[in-house]
């Protein structure tokens, strides 16, 4: 099942299949490792629901509900 | 001399690095045009000398961030002779993302590969050789930390070829794709062609800028998504080829951020927490009663003062020391045991105050005139030392957030906090800033470059002031005191409070305002590596806390040195360029400075409505760009000019304060509430206006060119604003629903406008300045 990063529950992990959005956000995503194919896994959300914590490649990364809707993942 | 640039991630461990190659030799200073540090230094080995030139922390060589524009110009056109790449051992994956486009270019890379310690630790292994192999390029492990490797690495970093061609790990189709780009840029003179090239096809702002490049760039890419497929070709390279160096295993230092976090980024105990943590850096910074060991109250008080020991004893100038060992007893311990950071300040005071007397005796002793002796004890060496004064508290501020930096848990505070800025336009990173203003503009300034926008940077930075400061606290207390005391009205305490949620609000609305007309843009985006924690590195800590002395240091003696004795001058002189002592100030040219402005005063309520002694406002007013303290004392002085106060002076101001506020009722009858009304407007007005001389340099230094001068006329308006609604609402409270009138017509304006639905004409441009709030 294909579902938006910002959509997923904690714990939840899965493998990214494109990552949409434009200009700076989307690069930003890109150099951070976010691209197809990527394994990455919800950590958790900050205490006032946003923004969300991920781990991918290793690593503890943070990002925007808004950016993670950019993120669209196949659900394992 | 060869010179060497120094690049790699965010807290992959360089700074540590740069400081191990180069020791003391390091100086900091900007790179042209922005405020990203730009920090060079000297690797002296064997007689010889290699320049190391420190690039910011970048995760890739796109064109979107201060930093990654600084390193990429840097190692395109700067003409090193050769790059270091740290790489962080203990996440390899991305941190040799910078390192494929870093082979792109034509000069030669060697990767330092650090933390292998850690690596080791966890139990996991990795292979340089088997990286060097893939990478075609020299791999040296070293651990930063523990000084390992840098003498082999720096041996071979020195062998490295002059010249070197660019390499990709991009490959099939990509590589016709970046020939075809590489035959574009043939035409074109630039240095490593293939970097360019590959930036063409990842879409990248600046190789579009090309004349020609974006027609080259559609007749290759023909509607596919370069840019995706390359970034994901890097990555898919790295995992493939560079795994192998590398055997997984189960990581420690994961984990233990986990447990952390659990607590620190917990749904409810994240912000108490925090709350505890920024208590004990203000009270550790701040206090004159450390961890309240003298009761929590005044009522509670049980330690005996040193008055109250026999060994000391109020004298002419104040209390005075029965011998030095008690003196220095005082700086430590009066009454209640200090914090580190007045424990600080004392000493230097007590260091600072023996040269002034020293040098004032020694100049009286001499037969000196007494202009002279004026000029260099209380104007030169006063005004030098009242800012020399600041700066162990600054320090010992900057010390403490620096800490919480390098641990990794301010990016976990701007992680919690990042939707409540949102709201604002800014990110949660300035909550820092903002908050450290409290303690002082200075460190809290020089901080804000930790926000990577820079529209977000100068808002902040402009806003900061209105946080009331250490140094305003006084002039508060004194003022309100002196309301209290003078009408018989309100509490002191109260007001004190209000003055602080008044500068905060009027943060939010300047934030508000500027991110909505200004400093419009989008919000800058929030995605950010979490750094594992780390324990801070005691010797970055140092060298970093000299560098911002250094600077402190040298503002002090020139800008700041120049302001305050010019003041002094003004202050002490008269029209007929005669001396003035202290008692004479009334005469002087500053005073009728005072009384020129003063009707620029009367919609604040301490204009031409106080009558003839109104001007000792406005002059209180200029003497506080100084340092804000003066403020109290300039009215502890002028109080007794005008005979409003009998006696040698306070260190409060209350008393003082309360004379003045007496004779001026006695002399224009002005009614009590609007009096008391424009006090408080007063203690706003020198809350929100321009900062004191050395927030302000640090402020010019720390914005974007050319944006100072604004900076300052937005003090000036803001306080202007704000302190006449003070005045108006205190005085007559039904204007109140004027004011919120004219800021829903301004916020209506600016909403229609920013929607598109209405172009503002000229004359609502002219209208625009009045409504600033």
């Amino acid at each position: 099942m294909i579902k938006l990063l910002s959509e997923f529950a904690a714990g939840e992990s899965g493998k990214i299949v494109s990552v949409n959005g434009v200009g700076k956000i989307r690069r930003r995503l890109f150099d951070m490792g976010v691209t197809p194919d990527a394994e990455i896994t919800m950590r958790k959300k900050a205490p006032l629901g946003d923004p969300l914590e991920v781990t991918l490649r290793g690593y503890e990364l943070t990002l925007r509900k808004s950016e993670a809707a950019c993120v669209e993942v196949e659900l394992k | 001399m060869k010179t060497f640039a120094l690049a790699g991630n965010p807290n992959s461990g360089k700074t540590t690095l740069f400081n191990a190659l180069t020791g003391a030799t390091a100086h900091v200073g900007n790179w042209p045009g922005v405020t990203v540090d730009k920090r060079e230094g000297k690797y002296k080995r064997g007689g010889k000398s290699i320049n190391i030139v420190d690039l910011p922390g970048i995760y890739s060589l796109s064109p979107y961030t201060p930093e990654e524009v600084v390193s990429r110009n840097f190692i395109l056109d700067g003409k090193p002779d050769g790059i270091i790449n740290i790489v962080d051992a203990t996440n390899l994956e991305r941190n040799l993302y910078l390192t494929t486009q870093l082979l792109e270019t034509d000069v030669p890379v060697i990767i330092a590969l650090n933390m292998i310690d850690e690596v080791e630790k966890c139990g996991d292994k990795i292979y340089p050789e088997k990286l060097e192999k893939a990478l075609g390029m020299p791999v040296v492990a070293i651990s930063a930390v523990k000084g390992t490797g840098i003498k082999e690495l720096m041996a071979r970093a020195e062998a490295l070829p002059e010249t070197r061609k660019g390499t990709t790990v991009l490959s099939g189709a990509l590589r016709d794709k970046i020939e075809a780009a590489r035959a574009f840029y043939e035409g074109e003179t630039v240095s490593s062609p293939l970097f360019h090239a590959v930036k063409l096809l990842e879409n990248d702002e600046l190789e579009l800028s090309r004349k020609g490049a974006k027609q080259t760039l559609e007749n290759i890419a023909a509607a596919e998504d370069l840019e995706a497929v390359i970034a994901d070709a890097r990555y898919k390279y790295i995992t493939a080829n560079l795994s192998l160096a590398k055997v997984k295993n189960k990581n420690f230092a994961v984990n233990k951020t986990d447990a952390a976090d659990r607590v620190l980024t917990h749904k409810i105990w994240a912000f108490p927490i925090f709350f505890v943590i920024l208590f004990f850096i203000f009270h550790l910074t701040f206090s004159e009663n450390l961890l309240f060991l003298n009761g929590f109250t005044p009522s509670q008080a049980w330690l005996p003062t040193l008055e109250e020991l026999g060994l000391a004893a109020q004298g002419e100038g104040g209390l005075e020391y029965n011998n030095f060992g008690v003196e220095l007893l005082a700086v430590f311990y009066d009454g209640a045991v200090y914090s580190p950071g007045v424990i600080l300040t004392n000493f230097l005071n007590l260091f600072l105050d023996h040269i002034s007397d020293g040098v004032v005796t020694l100049m009286e002793n001499g037969g000196a005139a007494e202009w002279a002796t004026g000029l260099v004890g209380d104007g030169i060496l006063g005004g030098i030392f009242a800012v020399l004064g600041f700066l162990p508290q600054i320090l010992t501020l900057f010390l403490l957030f620096s800490i919480l930096e390098d641990t990794g848990y301010m990016a976990r505070i701007a992680f919690v906090l990042d939707k409540i800025f949102r709201n604002f336009g800014l990110s949660g990173r300035a909550f820092m800033p903002m908050i450290m203003g409290f303690g002082c503009s200075v460190p809290a300034t020089v901080n804000t470059r930790t926000l990577a926008d820079e529209r977000e940077r100068t808002a902040t930075i402009r806003v900061i002031p209105f946080f009331s400061c250490g140094a305003k606290l006084p002039v508060l207390t004194a003022v309100a005191g002196g309301i209290v005391a003078a009408f018989g009205i309100g509490n002191a305490d109260l007001i004190t409070c209000g003055i602080y949620v008044l500068g905060v609000c009027t943060a939010i609305a300047c934030v508000l305002l500027m991110r909505n007309t200004t400093l419009k843009g989008e919000i800058p985006p929030f995605i950010m590596e979490l750094p594992a924690y780390r324990m801070p590195k005691f010797k970055n800590l140092l060298l970093h806390l000299w560098d911002k002395a250094k600077h402190f240091v040298k503002k002090a003696f020139t800008v700041i040195f120049a302001s305050t004795v010019i003041i002094w001058l003004f202050s002490h002189l008269s029209w007929g360029w005669r001396y003035l002592p202290d008692e004479e100030m009334q005469n002087s040219v500053l005073a009728s400075l005072g009384a020129f402005l003063q009707p620029a005063f009367t919609p604040l309520g301490f204009g031409l409505q106080l009558g003839q002694f109104g001007w000792v406002f406005a002059v209180a007013a200029i003497t506080g760009l100084v340092a804000k303290e003066n403020v109290i004392a300039t009215f502890t002085t002028l109080a007794i000019c005008i005979n409003a106060y009998a006696g040698a002076g306070t260190e409060a101001g209350i008393e003082e304060l309360t004379g003045l506020i007496n004779v001026i009722s006695a002399d224009t009858g002005i009614a009590q509430g609007q009096f008391a009304a424009a006090l408080i407007a007063f203690i706003a007005f020198n809350m929100t206006t321009i900062p004191c001389f050395a927030a302000c340099a640090t402020a010019k230094a720390e914005l974007p060119k050319g944006k100072f001068k604004w900076t300052l006329l937005f003090w000036l308006a803001a306080s202007y604003v704000v302190s006449a609604m003070v005045y108006t609402v205190g005085s007559w409270w039904w204007t109140l629903f004027i004011w919120l009138a004219v800021i829903a017509l301004v916020t209506t304006v600016i909403v229609l406008r920013n929607l598109g639905k209405f172009e503002i004409s000229s004359i609502f441009k002219r209208n625009k300045k009045g409504g600033k709030k």
